[in-house]
């Protein structure tokens, strides 16, 4: 039987046109950018073709913006470790959000430390950032916002533009994790206003291992790794020729394929939603119902237990997330799923399904199939299901 | 992560379901820590003639409340006090160690239906059936930090960590 997919957010497949560009260059392109010999000049030759493409996919002013790095969460370090260390002589006060992903939160506690004060500010029922409270955020000291443009766990998806608007008349500089967007929905850096943004290629059919910060020129940042000169003097290391080229090539096509893959996720989503409410009674949809990602479905599924039903979808061959506590190894429920409002045992039961280019319909209705039977097994077992079911009826 | 045994006990779970006229409940855990359970036993003759599980939780929690039943059926009730978390991991041949703590606590669901069968048959008030504002590590089985598996050595932070405030306290 065929394996359902449907935990992109996790990782993508890899595309046909990405895997041959990528197997071309292990063969071949194996010299180092910083050479000065021929085999230097091809590298250098690849290097700035893939800066170039994924320059295109987010629109830089210019290529030399990106910073290629090994991963989203790289990036959003270097980002916010680069601008604070960069910056501490301004102020040493950063704005955020309470639902930004670990790699964001992680950074700032690490930051806090290290006598940097952090301000979170709350989202509502949908996961939406509301602009003013993040205005009121600002102080003199203040050097640094960081906002994720969608959120990887309820696919929710914040004003950028009106944000970074506020941000560039108080002269704070403003970061975006689009992690989760970049590849997925159209971003365009110059009509956002931001002046970082973190992305990585897994999130568009491109390999893992390989990511990129945008810096907007003239941003006064400091590198996170030291030593020789590559990436502009921005990110020392050589560099993974082979990953960035697969990038490159999945930038280009995501760019080009942008319009009819949103078409087509939209029409998945839309029917996911349909037939999780349709056939399953008890269930949250978390997000907000039209800014939002349109690879992505939140589900609280109540009195039941996401690992378990990931497990059990896992039997009948589909592989889709979840955001139970048990199964993410912390063992605490997700703070996102607290911050929308969600109790404690509802996010215990959410699942995270998320969708591409590649997804059919037809493994929708699989999946509703498998997880109508899935769900009924669990609450037939679940002692919070009897207890509301013989309070309710 | 889970061995076949666990596998096959969350895929096929014995003893699934609510015993209408149980001779003794026990209610175990609480959602925010990620795992509840309740075991209901019928006693004939001082012997658990039949035992039944709810669970809400994680296929390690499944697991052990089915294996626990397994365990547990037929035994006396002296018999059925011996049996300890510790015992039905082994027979589920291991759990990962983060899951020791918060999906482990069969045996202190049936304990607490022993004790409410006891309670009733002497004509005591029945314990509380429920332990929501508890969060008991029973037999000294500390917590394991989920990153790195070493014990939390007090206890109180995984309380802080499963429980009302949710604080890294973890320092890697």
């Amino acid at each position: 039987m065929k394996l359902v997919m449907l935990d992109y957010i996790s990782g993508n497949p890899v595309l046909p046109e990405v895997q041959e560009a990528m197997i071309e260059a292990i063969k071949e392109d194996y010299g180092n950018p910083s050479s000065s010999h021929r085999l230097g000049d091809q590298a250098i030759e690849a290097l700035e073709l893939a800066r170039e493409r994924v320059a295109g996919l987010i629109n830089c002013a210019s290529p030399e913006e990106i910073v290629f790095t090994s991963s989203g969460t790289e990036s959003i370090n270097h980002a916010i470790k680069g601008i604070a260390v960069a910056n501490a002589d301004k102020g040493k006060h950063i704005v955020t959000s309470n639902i930004e992903h670990n790699a964001v939160l992680k950074s700032l506690r690490r930051l806090s430390k290290m006598n940097y004060t952090v301000t979170s500010v709350s989202v509502d029922k949908y996961g939406v950032i509301n602009p003013d409270e993040v205005a009121k955020a600002i102080m003199d000291e203040t050097i640094l916002i960081t906002i994720m443009h969608s959120n990887n766990e309820v696919g929710t998806i914040q004003p950028i533009k009106e944000l970074a608007g506020i941000t560039r008349a108080k002269k704070v500089l403003f970061h975006c994790d689009a992690v989760a967007s970049v590849g997925v929905v159209p971003i365009d850096v110059q009509e956002l206003g931001v002046d970082l943004l973190s992305f990585a290629a897994n999130q568009f059919n491109g390999p893992a291992g390989v990511g990129c910060l945008y810096i907007r020129k003239g941003t006064r940042i400091s590198p996170l790794l030291d030593g020789g000169g590559q990436e502009n003097r921005r990110r020392a290391g050589t560099e993974n020729l082979v990953g960035i080229i697969g990038m490159g090539v999945a930038a280009e096509i995501a760019h080009r394929e942008m319009g009819s893959r949103i078409n087509h996720t939209k029409k998945i989503k839309e029917k996911l939603i349909k037939g999780l409410n349709e056939n399953i009674e008890d269930i949250i949809i978390n997000g907000h119902p039209e800014l939002s990602l349109p690879n992505l479905v939140s589900v609280s599924i109540k009195y039941i237990e996401g690992e378990s039903i990931v497990l059990m979808l896992d039997e009948g061959n589909i592989v889709v997330s979840t955001r139970s506590a048990c199964a993410s190894g912390a063992l605490r429920a997700s703070h996102v799923l607290l911050s929308i409002g969600r109790e404690y045992a509802d996010a215990q039961g959410t699942l995270v399904i998320s969708f591409g280019r590649d997804s059919t319909e037809a493994e929708i209705d699989i999946f509703l199939e498998v997880l109508k039977k899935t769900v009924s097994f669990l609450r037939n077992m679940s002692p919070l299901y009897q207890k509301n079911h013989v309070a309710v009826s | 992560m889970y061995s076949d045994v666990v596998m096959d006990h969350f895929k096929n779970p014995r003893n699934v379901g609510k015993m209408e006229d149980a001779d003794g409940i026990g209610e175990v855990g609480n959602p925010i820590c990620g795992d509840m359970m309740t075991i209901y036993i019928k006693v004939k003759e001082n012997r658990i003639d039949d035992i039944k599980f709810l669970t809400f939780g994680c296929a390690a929690a499944i697991a052990v409340s089915s294996m626990l039943t397994e365990m547990a059926r037929g035994k006396t009730l002296e018999e059925a006090k011996k049996i300890t978390n510790k015992s039905v991991a082994e027979a589920l041949e291991g759990l990962p160690q983060n899951k020791l703590h918060c999906s482990n606590l069969g045996a202190d669901a049936l304990q607490l239906a022993i004790k409410d069968y006891e309670a009733v048959k002497a004509g005591k008030p029945r314990p509380s059936q429920s332990s929501e504002d508890k969060h008991e590590h029973v037999e000294g089985t500390t917590c394991k930090c989920p990153y790195c598996d070493t014990d939390l050595k007090t206890g109180l932070e995984l309380c802080t960590h499963c429980g009302r405030e949710i604080k890294e306290t973890l320092a890697h």
